[in-house]
């Protein structure tokens, strides 16, 4: 029923006949009678816009909707500024393709130089790509960046996000590199472990933490820069990026690489996806860099303009040897990160982190009133675990209200020697304090 | 044009955030001290300035956009309503699973459609673009001949013209890449493709239609070779377009494929993403499927054997939207997509092929190859010249400098969306190009006028790299 | 360009000049001409062995990227760090622009002179 296909039947005849065919079965005679379906596909008859839209939206109707969301685990309700979905759908930003040929792309190459240079300047690093698949990915590419002849053993902490060491350990299922976890103690990486693991494996190559870490906690991480550069391995942070709104950057910290999920930077939850992998790092490593990479240049004229760049790195160009396979990438997120960072601004860049910080605070205090502790010692930013009488029965409460509650951790997540259940909770700028109130208050009830 | 952070004045800025409404408190660790530069501008400066930039860009909907192997169709509207729909658009992927019932009914109905057009009998939606579900294919390779102990198959065949993904992605998973010839008509020389069968071959991957746009005669017996030297068949789904709803994977011999949602199921490409490459196989790769899957709107599960995750949460769901959008709109007429864009791939071939030297002149498929190098030989006008050429003309030129079996190679895919008037009207460009290759070739070599920047010194930019704004 | 007299060549367009027991090796002024503009090298580390008709190190241009094999069997004793900074130095001068310098050279390939290589590119 519904197609896009403009040439009526008439004109597709009248077009073959030209061309010396029949019909589309003269056309298609190149395709071996073996090779080919026998009947009809069993699929359903196509269907009207109108159909289409009814049908589509009543699957989207039996999802639910939170009002109001305290769960973060990887993926943040933090607020979307309008210009970001004004600006980005224009169709010329939206039904482009990566911008091979520079003078009719000007338009996307220089978002992508813009976002470039943000990320760079967020995480405090020389430079940054054009952008990875989702954050988990960059970070499984961002271990192999760092393997040379002699250094192959990825090292990662026990408080990373376990769907991030998922990534990493099927990218190296692949790649045959061993990945070895440093376990956490009280919700940090164990130092010591780190040590000893890094002075006693000549072939390490890298060490990945997460900051604030998968429980919340922003850990030490000059400290561990300084464990993994003294022992020859290179140090990759994981980061929230609008958390680097108030920590030290890894630039400052001096992380060889930084990467992360760029969700949090205008893009929607979106049950997943698509997010927005960033990766950024400093010059010295820019041709081990997966990805594509956007540079300056001038034209004819000695007008500014930009291309695609260093692409003697790139799978199209050197194949088996290339850094990486990917070839598309995430653009258009990227240019949603670029929208937001613009519309926030450096001031709007502090507040928020201030805001999520503080909202988290608020509500740990609150919840601790109430007998949630926390179950960890550390600093934390906008996320940090607490325990539980029951937080199945919780959290049923909570949604019973429309309020997506925190994510209940599995038993050994956390080895606080906690007896209780525990809930990760997440605050963002959305979560106001009448939302927090409301959350304790049904606690309240519940126990 | 000035880049944004050109337009930057300090104290200027966009109101977002409400003040704190609690004690303000951050953690007690170190905290930043180098502000990061970011832009301060005012909304309306921020919408000039990139409403400017996407003037300065070309999509589908600007004009005709043949880039070869890319299948630039048209994006329908409705896909992306469909996918701004809150219902979709405001889901954590942490959700519990009964309140998120549409979506994974959803994900399970575009898998039966998808198994359906590839005749596999699993998806999975993991893999956030092309090269990823290569990647993840491989893996499930892998994964089955390491589980039945077959260690020694290190090898994965691809042919010369294999897109580059093929042997960076075949790297990727730890294996050795084998190139075979194409033969004179540019597809797999079987020859050579015995003589690089053995006990170390893990598999073969190929695109089919390949890349010069042919499908291959001798696909049966490729894949009966492949199979009964213990390897397992890859198809890259790059070029489905061509043969969907006409040829099934599955039923010539694949054993597992992925898909471009950004290509054949019509989704945006956005500038160069976001994807999606969903990966299909048949059962006896099920066991070793990534990631988590609701089926029965309660519960996820992970496959036995399952190699992990490629992505962090469940892939590029809100493109599945779109993709599914699109096939309930196509339906069972999906073969009607490969034959008007078949149609029109030869159309343009036939219309060109007097002058142009294709590079193998016989029926295609979606796309043609014109291989320019007598055309060089005579002129000095490369195929990037013609390409450049194009650019006054109005029309995104096609991709240039593959199939690298192809000297100075332009490859042309029309796609069906596009009507014969605007073929026309590229074939009119392309002749007229043509008449200027020899009578005015510095016309050529000049191109283009009439862009916004002229041609760009690549050398340069790859030279002394700058990757990004340097700040006083 | 032409070709100098007192260095040896191959079919994979490198050179080789022998000074005493070592080695230096460059690519010809063909291969620079063919690959067009270049944009970096990859080079061996000094102290890794190289392997005559083995790939040592890479050569690129903005859209291309060509290996370059070693003429000799030995073991790499210095590395052009100029040519690492600006790779453009090859194409304006292949003959004074050496890739590496071997020593404890084992084998070698079998070399042309420069008329044989003039003959061969010619």
């Amino acid at each position: 029923m519904g197609t896009f296909i403009p040439n009526t039947k008439e004109e597709q005849l009248k077009m073959l006949n030209e061309i010396g065919y029949k019909d589309f079965d003269d056309l298609f005679k190149v395709i071996p009678d073996e090779a080919k379906v026998k009947g009809e596909l069993n699929l359903p008859e196509g269907l009207s816009e109108i159909e289409v839209d009814r049908k589509v939206e009543g699957l989207a109707a039996k999802n639910v909707i939170f009002r109001s969301i305290f769960r973060g685990a990887g993926a943040y309700n933090h607020y979307v500024p309008s210009a970001v979905d004004a600006i980005s759908n224009k169709e010329e930003f939206v039904t482009a393709y990566t911008p091979y040929q520079a003078e009719i792309s000007q338009g996307i190459l220089q978002s992508i130089f813009e976002y470039q240079t943000m990320i760079a300047e967020i995480t405090g690093m020389d430079i940054a790509n054009a952008s990875m698949y989702d954050g988990a990915s960059a970070a499984a590419e961002a271990c192999w960046m760092c393997k040379d002849r002699k250094h192959s053993t990825i090292y990662v902490s026990g408080a990373l996000d376990e769907r991030i060491l998922k990534v990493i350990n099927t990218y190296s299922f692949g790649r045959e590199s061993k990945v070895v976890v440093i376990p956490a103690a009280d919700g940090k990486t164990d130092k010591e472990a780190l040590k000893k693991a890094l002075a006693d494996d000549p072939a390490a190559s890298c060490f990945l933490m997460q900051y604030p870490n998968f429980y919340g906690i922003v850990e030490d991480a000059e400290d561990l820069c300084k464990i993994t550069q003294d022992a020859g391995a290179k140090f990759i942070m994981y980061c929230q990026p609008l958390a680097l709104g108030a920590l030290k950057s890894p630039g400052e910290i001096g992380a060889d690489i930084a990467v992360g999920e760029g969700q949090p930077l205008g893009l929607g939850l979106e049950f997943g996806g698509p997010y927005l992998g960033f990766l950024s790092t400093r010059q010295q490593y820019m041709r081990q860099m997966p990805g594509r990479l956007i540079g300056e240049t001038v034209d004819t004229r000695g007008e500014r303009g930009f291309v695609l760049t260093i692409q003697a790195r790139e799978q199209h160009i050197r194949r088996e040897k290339a850094s990486s396979n990917i070839c598309s990438n995430e653009a258009w997120c990227a240019l949603r990160a670029g929208i937001y960072l613009s519309t926030i601004g450096p001031q709007g860049f502090e507040n928020v982190a201030k805001l999520c910080s503080s909202k988290a605070h608020y509500m740990a205090d609150e919840l601790e009133k109430i007998g949630m502790k926390r179950c960890f010692e550390g600093e934390f930013w906008n996320e940090f675990a607490t325990t539980c009488p029951d937080a199945d029965k919780l959290l049923a409460a909570l949604e019973e209200k429309g309020i997506l509650g925190g994510l209940k951790l599995c038993c050994g997540c956390c080895d606080a020697g906690c007896d209780t259940d525990c809930i990760l909770w997440c605050c963002t700028e959305l979560n106001t304090k009448e939302d927090i109130d409301e959350v304790i208050a049904i606690a309240k009830e519940v126990f | 044009m000035k880049l944004i952070f050109e337009k930057s004045i300090p104290g200027r800025g966009q109101d977002i955030f409400p003040a704190c409404d609690v004690p303000v408190k951050l953690p007690e660790v170190p905290l930043r001290e180098k502000k990061a530069h970011l832009p301060e501008i005012s909304e309306n400066e921020m919408g000039r300035h990139y409403t400017a930039l996407a003037k300065r860009a070309h999509g589908v909907n600007d004009g005709f956009y043949p880039l070869g192997s890319c299948t630039m169709k048209h994006n329908p509207r409705i896909n992306e309503k469909m996918a701004a729909l809150p219902g979709f658009a405001k889901l954590h992927p942490l959700q519990p699973a009964h309140t998120v019932k549409g979506a994974n009914e959803l994900i399970g109905e575009l898998e039966k459609f998808l198994c359906e057009i590839t005749g596999m009998a699993g998806v999975t939606f993991q893999p956030a673009a092309g090269a990823h579900g290569e990647f993840t294919g491989l893996l499930l390779i892998k994964a089955y001949h390491t589980d039945r102990g077959d260690t020694e198959r290190n090898e994965i065949i691809v042919p010369d013209a294999a897109h580059g993904t093929n042997p960076a992605s075949a790297t990727m998973a730890g294996y050795k890449t084998i190139v075979i010839k194409s033969n004179e008509n540019g597809t797999v020389d079987i020859d050579d493709l015995k003589a690089h069968l053995g006990p170390k071959t893990a598999g073969l991957m190929l695109t089919n239609p390949n890349t010069v746009g042919l499908f291959d005669p001798n696909i049966m017996e490729i894949t009966r070779l492949v199979h009964e030297a213990g390897g397992l068949c890859y198809y890259d789904g790059a070029n489905l377009n061509a043969v969907i709803g006409i040829v099934r994977p599955a039923d010539i011999g694949f054993d597992v494929i992925h898909m471009n949602l950004h290509k054949t199921f019509s989704t945006p490409h956005g500038g160069g993403g976001p994807g999606s490459g969903p990966c299909a196989y048949k059962d006896f790769l099920a066991p070793f499927a990534p990631g988590l899957v609701c089926k029965d709107g309660e519960n996820y599960t992970r496959a036995e054997k399952s190699i992990g995750n490629m992505t962090g949460f469940y892939g590029n769901f809100l493109v599945m939207v779109k993709a599914y959008t699109y096939l309930l709109t196509i339906g069972k007429d999906v073969h009607t997509l490969a034959e008007n864009a078949v149609l029109n791939a030869n159309y343009m071939q036939e219309k060109l092929k007097d002058i142009y030297p294709v590079a193998f002149d016989t029926t295609c498929m979606h796309e043609f190859v014109i291989g320019l190098d007598p055309i060089y030989r005579k002129t000095h006008v490369s195929a990037l010249d013609v390409a450049k050429a194009l650019l006054d003309y109005g029309i995104h030129p096609p991709t240039i400098y593959f199939p690298l079996i192809v000297h100075e190679a332009l490859m042309i895919e029309p796609t069906e969306t596009e009507t014969k008037e605007t073929l026309d009207e590229a074939i009119e460009a392309f002749r007229e190009i043509y008449d200027r290759i020899f009578n005015a070739p510095e016309s050529v070599q000049m191109a283009p006028q009439t862009t916004p920047v002229l041609r760009l010194d690549d050398t340069k930019a790859a030279r002394e790299p700058h990757l990004r704004y340097t700040f006083e | 360009m032409i070709d100098p007299k007192e260095l040896k060549y191959t079919k994979d367009d490198e050179w080789v000049r022998f000074e005493g027991d070592e080695a230096y090796v460059g690519i010809t002024d063909y291969a620079q001409s063919e690959l067009g503009d270049l944009v970096f090298v990859n080079l061996p580390e000094v102290d890794d062995e190289v392997v005559a008709g083995e790939p040592f190190g890479d050569v690129e241009s903005v859209k291309a990227v060509a290996d370059v094999y070693s003429p000799v069997s030995g073991v790499v004793l210095e590395i052009n760090e100029d040519i690492l900074d600006d790779a453009a130095l090859i194409n304006n001068d292949p003959y004074g622009a050496w890739f590496i310098k071997v020593g404890s050279i084992s084998a070698c390939e079998d070399f042309m002179t420069a008329d044989e290589y003039d003959e061969y590119r010619g």
